[in-house]
């Protein structure tokens, strides 16, 4: 794995952003804006929404899967035991104290 | 990569289909596109053959090849979970050389995993080939995150309430394949009769092992 900072390690509790869409996006937007934990911290990939553009997408940023609740997903579902769990690059990624609503400017 | 619909509107509960192949204006420009590398000696027809060749070589036997020893191998296993295309290139001999990592997802008692491209259609295509076309239909790839019990339902797969069906999304660079459980019934079976009924099925998480169903036959 890459030598690069990691922001979040397993069990961090974590939001998606709710931010523009890239062009070429990785993020499913199905997921934007939904509370997640990481269940693992994947490595460090060149970013895609760049490479899709024919450019070298560096620096590399830190990917985690992420596992969601079906019942934090979807409205009207509750009590279910189900879950989706998405690979989300760090730049779409914010810790989920409840602060921030995910209106970021950063990455 | 292919389309990049997004699909959060309602949805009818239509069955998984076969859908049709890709558009004809995607093929033209396939074919302008590869016409003009080799005519500008970018890449030859033999290029283009050779990989071709090498995509159809690939199928669903690898990856049952993996799991069945996987099931009879526990080292095998353990090292199969902590490097997966190491351990599979080391082990067979099959060239594992992709800029992509492989996940080799586990299910358990408590956890069924399902895999799907809700994006486009990634898939572990270095152990199991070219995804079937319902596995890119839109159908399955939005329906399938959404409501997985109802869809694995309708591939014949009911599972107890406590389990949890975890579907992962390959969203990025990571590309999923699902270890089944050992079937009961299966005690002492030679590595190539359990090979014979692990279906593709079984490795995306849509199905289950059936020791009455070989693989040759549910394809």
């Amino acid at each position: 794995m890459l030598e690069v900072p990691y922001r979040y390690k397993p069990g961090d509790r974590v939001r998606v952003a709710q931010q523009p869409a890239e062009r070429h996006c990785r993020t499913p937007s199905y997921l934007r804006g939904k509370p997640g934990v990481v269940m693992s911290v994947t490595g460090a990939y060149r970013n895609p929404s760049l490479l899709a553009f024919h450019k070298p997408g560096l620096p590399v940023i830190p990917l985690y899967r992420v596992c969601f609740r079906q019942d934090d997903v979807w409205e009207g579902v509750s009590g279910s035991p189900d879950s989706v769990a998405a690979d989300i690059y760090e730049h779409w990624l914010l810790p989920a104290d409840g602060s921030d609503t995910g209106e970021s400017s950063h990455g | 990569m292919g389309d990049h619909h997004h699909h959060d509107h309602d949805h009818d509960h239509a069955p998984i289909e076969e859908v049709a192949a890709a558009p004809i204006e995607d093929r033209i420009l396939e074919t302008a596109i590869r016409e003009l590398l080799i005519e500008k000696g970018v890449i030859s027809a033999e290029d283009v053959h050779r990989q071709i060749d090498i995509v159809d070589s690939r199928n669903p036997a690898l990856g049952a090849r993996v799991v069945a020893r996987a099931w009879t191998d526990p080292d095998f296993k353990e090292r199969l979970l902590a490097h997966p295309l190491k351990t599979i290139q080391d082990t067979f001999g099959m060239d594992m050389t992709t800029p992509l990592e492989l996940v080799v997802l586990e299910n358990t008692p408590e956890v069924h995993n399902v895999v799907v491209c809700t994006l486009c259609s990634c898939y572990p295509r270095m152990l199991l080939g070219i995804p079937p076309a319902w596995y890119k239909a839109v159908d399955y790839r939005s329906r399938v995150v959404r409501e997985p019990r109802a869809v694995l339902a309708e591939f014949g797969v009911t599972l107890p309430d406590a389990q949890e069906v975890r579907v992962s999304d390959s969203t990025a660079d990571l590309r999923f394949l699902v270890l089944p459980a050992r079937p009961e019934g299966t005690e002492g079976w030679s590595e190539e009769a359990l090979a014979a009924i692990v279906t593709r099925d079984c490795m995306i998480g849509t199905g289950l092992p059936d020791p009455a169903v070989k693989r040759d036959e549910a394809a």
